[in-house]
C-alpha cells in the first residue's frame, strides 16, 4: 500500500493537460431550469462543446461590460453535447445570483473549455463517482464517458440536506449503483457520503470526487488507504480562470515528490487525491518549493 | 476595428526602443504571457510585461490571495514565481521562439539583488526592457518599500540602469502609496531611469464580517482594477506635468479603449493592462483597438500625437 505522506509511491498519476486549447466566447441561454436550489443554465455553445472532456469548467463574465464584479466565476461542466453546454450554477454571492438569474435568449461571456480533465480509468476498473452538493453535476458527463468504455460505474451523491443534492437522476439514468446521503436526513441515508463509500470503495478500482474541499479530504483518503486512486475536482475560488492570477494554488505533491503551490485551474481542478495536501491549505510548509524564499524554513 | 482598418498609426516607443503597438500586459495580471496565447496575438501586443521574477524561486504566500472589491480586486500573491533561473530557462525562450516581446519585471529586497537580475537579463533574446518593481520590502531598511523613498527608489534604479544592458530600457514602477510621487519619479528620473511605469498598486483592507477577521493570508493586499483608475490617471497627469520628456508607461484600472486614451492624453506613451484580462483574457488587443478607433474618431493621424495632449491648456 502507498505511504500518503511519503514521497513516492503515489497511486496517481499527474494529470495530463486537456487536448484543446480554450475559447471565449458570447453566447446565448437557450434554457433555465431550476433544480432543487440550483439553476441549471443550457448555453448554445457549440464551439466550447466540441472541446469539452468531464472535469472541465466554464468561467463566466458578469454583469456586462461596465460590471462593478470583475473577477470570473468558474462553474464545472455538467453536460457538453449537440453543440449545447450546460452548467449549474448555485446562487450564494451578488455574481453566481446574477448569473443564476439569466433568462433564454440572453447573452452571456464565457471562456472555456478551462482545467484539465478527469484522467480516464485503470483497464476494467469498477469507477466509483462522489459528489457533494451542486459538485455532483461535474461527474455526469464522466459516468457516460466511463459506461462508453466498458467501466461499470457506482455513485454517491451527497447534500446537506435533499435540496442541495443535485444530477441524482442523471447519475442514476448511467450508473449500476447510486447511494444518496443528506446531512440532514431528509432525502437517501442520513450521515456524510464516506457513509456509502466506505461500503463501494470495497469493489472499486478508481474513484472520482468531486464538492467540497472536507468532503473530497475524505474521499481521498478513505480511497488512498486501500490503495485506490481518486481523482478529485476542486472548488477553489478563482479570479481568472485561465492560469495568470495565480490566486487559487494549492499544495500539491508533483512526480518528482516536491510539493508545489499548483494552480487550481490549469494544473486542475482535477488532481491526484494523494496528491493534495488538504491539511496544508491555507498554510506555507517550509517543504512547499520556494518556501525558503518567503523566509519559511524547516523547523 | 483594427488598427489597420482605422489606419491609425499606433506606433510608439519604450524608452528608446520602438514597439508597433501601446498596449502592452500588466506585470503579475499574465504571468508569463502563456495562457493569453488562445485568446491574443502575442506578437501584435506592445510587449508582454512579464509577473515580477526575483533571484530564486518563490512560492508566495498561503490563500486565501484574493477578494473581490466594488470594481476591483484586492491580491496578495506574495510575489510567486520560477526565480531568474526558471525565467531565463522556460518562460523567455517561449516567448522568444514566438516573436513576442518580453518586458521583463525584475524585483528583489537588496539593491544588488536588483543589479544581478539585470546583469542577467543582458543580451537575452526577446527582452525587450526592465520594469523596476521597487514596491519592495528593502531589508536594509527595516522592511520600508523602496518606492516610498525617493533615495531608495534612486539606488536601486541607478544600480539597475549601470548593470543593465545599454540596449534594453530600464522603467521604475511607481507606488501611488507616497505623499509626492513627482519627489520619487525625479529621483528615479535622475538616477537614469528611461521611463516610469505607473501605478502599482494601492494598499488596502478587507474584513470578513462572518470570521471577523482580514480576509487575505497576507492581511493586507494590493487594490487594482478600475476603482482606482482616477488615482492612476492623477499620478500619471502629475507626473508628466512635472517631466514632459520622461516616457510614462501607463496602468491602473484601464478596461476600455477610452480609459486608455484617457491615460495617453494624461501623457502616457504607452500602457498596460492588468486586472481587466482577469475579466475579459482579450482585453489587450479588444483595448488596442479601441483606442485606434478613439483616436480616429478626433482626428488623430498617428498615437503619438495624443501623448499629453490634455496638457495643451496648462502650457
Amino acid at each position: 500500500m502507498s505511504s500518503h505522506n511519503g514521497h513516492f509511491g503515489r497511486v496517481t498519476v499527474e494529470v495530463p493537460r486537456a487536448a484543446q486549447a480554450p475559447v471565449q466566447r458570447v453566447v446565448e441561454v437557450v434554457a433555465r431550469r431550476p433544480v432543487n436550489a440550483y439553476v441549471e443554465l443550457t448555453l448554445a455553445a457549440p464551439e466550447i462543446a466540441e472541446r469539452a472532456e468531464p472535469g472541465q469548467f466554464v468561467a463566466f463574465a458578469i454583469g456586462g461590460a461596465t460590471s462593478a464584479l470583475l473577477l470570473r466565476r468558474s462553474i464545472a461542466i455538467a453536460g457538453a453535447d449537440d453543440g449545447v453546454v450546460t452548467v449549474v450554477v448555485a446562487p450564494h454571492g451578488p455574481g453566481s445570483t446574477w448569473l443564476s438569474e439569466r433568462r433564454r435568449g440572453d447573452s452571456v461571456d464565457v471562456v472555456g473549455p478551462l482545467g484539465r480533465p478527469f484522467p480516464a480509468a485503470p483497464a476494467g476498473a469498477r469507477a466509483l463517482l462522489v459528489g457533494g452538493g451542486y459538485g455532483a453535476a461535474a461527474l455526469v458527463g464522466l459516468a457516460a464517458r466511463l459506461r462508453t468504455d466498458g467501466h461499470p460505474v457506482d455513485a454517491v451523491a451527497g447534500a446537506a440536506s435533499a435540496d442541495r443534492l443535485c444530477s441524482v437522476p442523471e447519475l442514476t439514468d448511467v450508473a449500476d449503483r447510486v447511494e444518496v446521503t443528506t446531512d440532514d436526513g431528509s432525502a437517501g441515508r442520513r450521515g456524510m457520503v464516506t457513509l456509502a463509500v466506505d461500503e463501494m470503495l470495497a469493489d472499486a478500482g478508481v474513484v472520482y470526487a468531486c464538492g467540497p474541499m472536507p468532503m473530497l479530504r475524505a474521499v481521498a483518503d478513505a480511497a488512498t488507504a486501500r490503495g485506490v486512486p481518486s481523482y478529485v475536482a476542486v472548488e477553489e475560488s478563482m479570479a481568472c480562470g485561465i492560469g495568470v492570477c495565480m490566486t487559487c494554488v494549492l499544495p500539491v505533491i508533483g512526480e518528482d515528490g516536491r510539493t508545489r503551490f499548483s494552480r487550481s485551474c490549469t494544473e486542475g481542478p482535477v488532481f491526484g487525491g494523494d496528491r493534495v495536501r488538504f491539511a496544508d491549505v491555507g498554510r506555507l510548509p517550509h517543504d512547499v518549493v520556494g518556501a525558503d524564499a518567503m523566509g519559511v524554513v524547516a523547523p | 476595428m483594427t488598427a489597420v482598418e482605422t489606419g491609425m498609426d499606433m506606433r510608439t516607443a519604450l524608452g528608446g526602443v520602438e514597439i508597433p503597438d501601446p498596449v502592452l500586459t500588466a506585470s503579475g495580471c499574465s504571468a508569463f504571457g502563456r495562457e493569453l496565447e488562445p485568446f491574443v496575438d502575442l506578437t501584435a501586443i506592445g510587449a508582454v510585461v512579464t509577473k515580477s521574477v526575483q533571484l530564486r524561486p518563490r512560492s508566495g504566500r498561503p490563500t486565501p490571495r484574493m477578494a473581490e472589491t466594488p470594481s476591483g480586486m484586492l491580491n496578495s500573491i506574495g510575489l510567486q514565481g520560477p526565480g531568474i533561473h526558471g525565467l531565463l530557462a522556460d518562460d523567455l525562450p517561449w516567448l522568444a521562439e514566438r516573436g513576442a516581446r518580453a518586458f521583463v519585471s525584475i524585483a528583489g529586497t537588496r539593491v544588488e539583488h536588483f543589479a544581478e537580475l539585470a546583469e542577467r537579463l543582458r543580451g537575452v533574446p526577446g527582452v525587450l526592457g526592465l520594469e523596476v518593481n521597487i514596491s519592495c520590502p528593502n531589508v536594509e531598511s527595516r522592511g520600508e518599500v523602496f518606492a516610498c523613498d525617493p533615495v531608495a527608489a534612486s539606488d536601486v534604479i541607478a544600480a539597475v540602469r549601470a548593470a543593465a544592458d545599454p540596449a534594453q530600457p530600464v522603467y521604475a514602477k511607481l507606488s501611488p502609496d507616497v505623499t509626492d510621487i513627482v519627489a520619487v519619479a525625479r529621483a528615479c528620473a535622475d538616477a537614469g531611469a528611461d521611463g516610469l511605469s505607473m501605478i502599482n498598486t494601492l494598499l488596502g483592507l478587507v474584513i470578513d464580517p462572518d470570521t471577523m477577521r482580514p480576509v487575505l493570508g497576507g492581511v493586507t493586499g494590493g487594490l487594482s482594477g478600475p476603482a482606482i483608475r482616477p488615482v492612476a490617471l492623477r499620478c500619471v497627469w502629475q507626473v508628466h506635468a512635472a517631466l514632459p520628456d520622461v516616457p510614462i508607461l501607463g496602468m491602473g484600472g484601464i478596461r476600455s479603449g477610452l480609459d486608455a486614451l484617457q491615460f495617453v492624453l494624461a501623457g502616457a506613451s504607452a500602457v498596460s493592462v492588468g486586472t481587466a484580462v482577469f475579466n475579459d483574457p482579450s482585453a489587450p488587443a479588444r483595448i488596442s483597438a479601441e483606442l485606434a478607433t478613439a483616436l480616429a474618431d478626433r482626428g488623430f493621424a498617428a498615437l503619438t500625437e495624443a501623448v499629453g495632449y490634455a496638457h495643451r491648456d496648462s502650457a
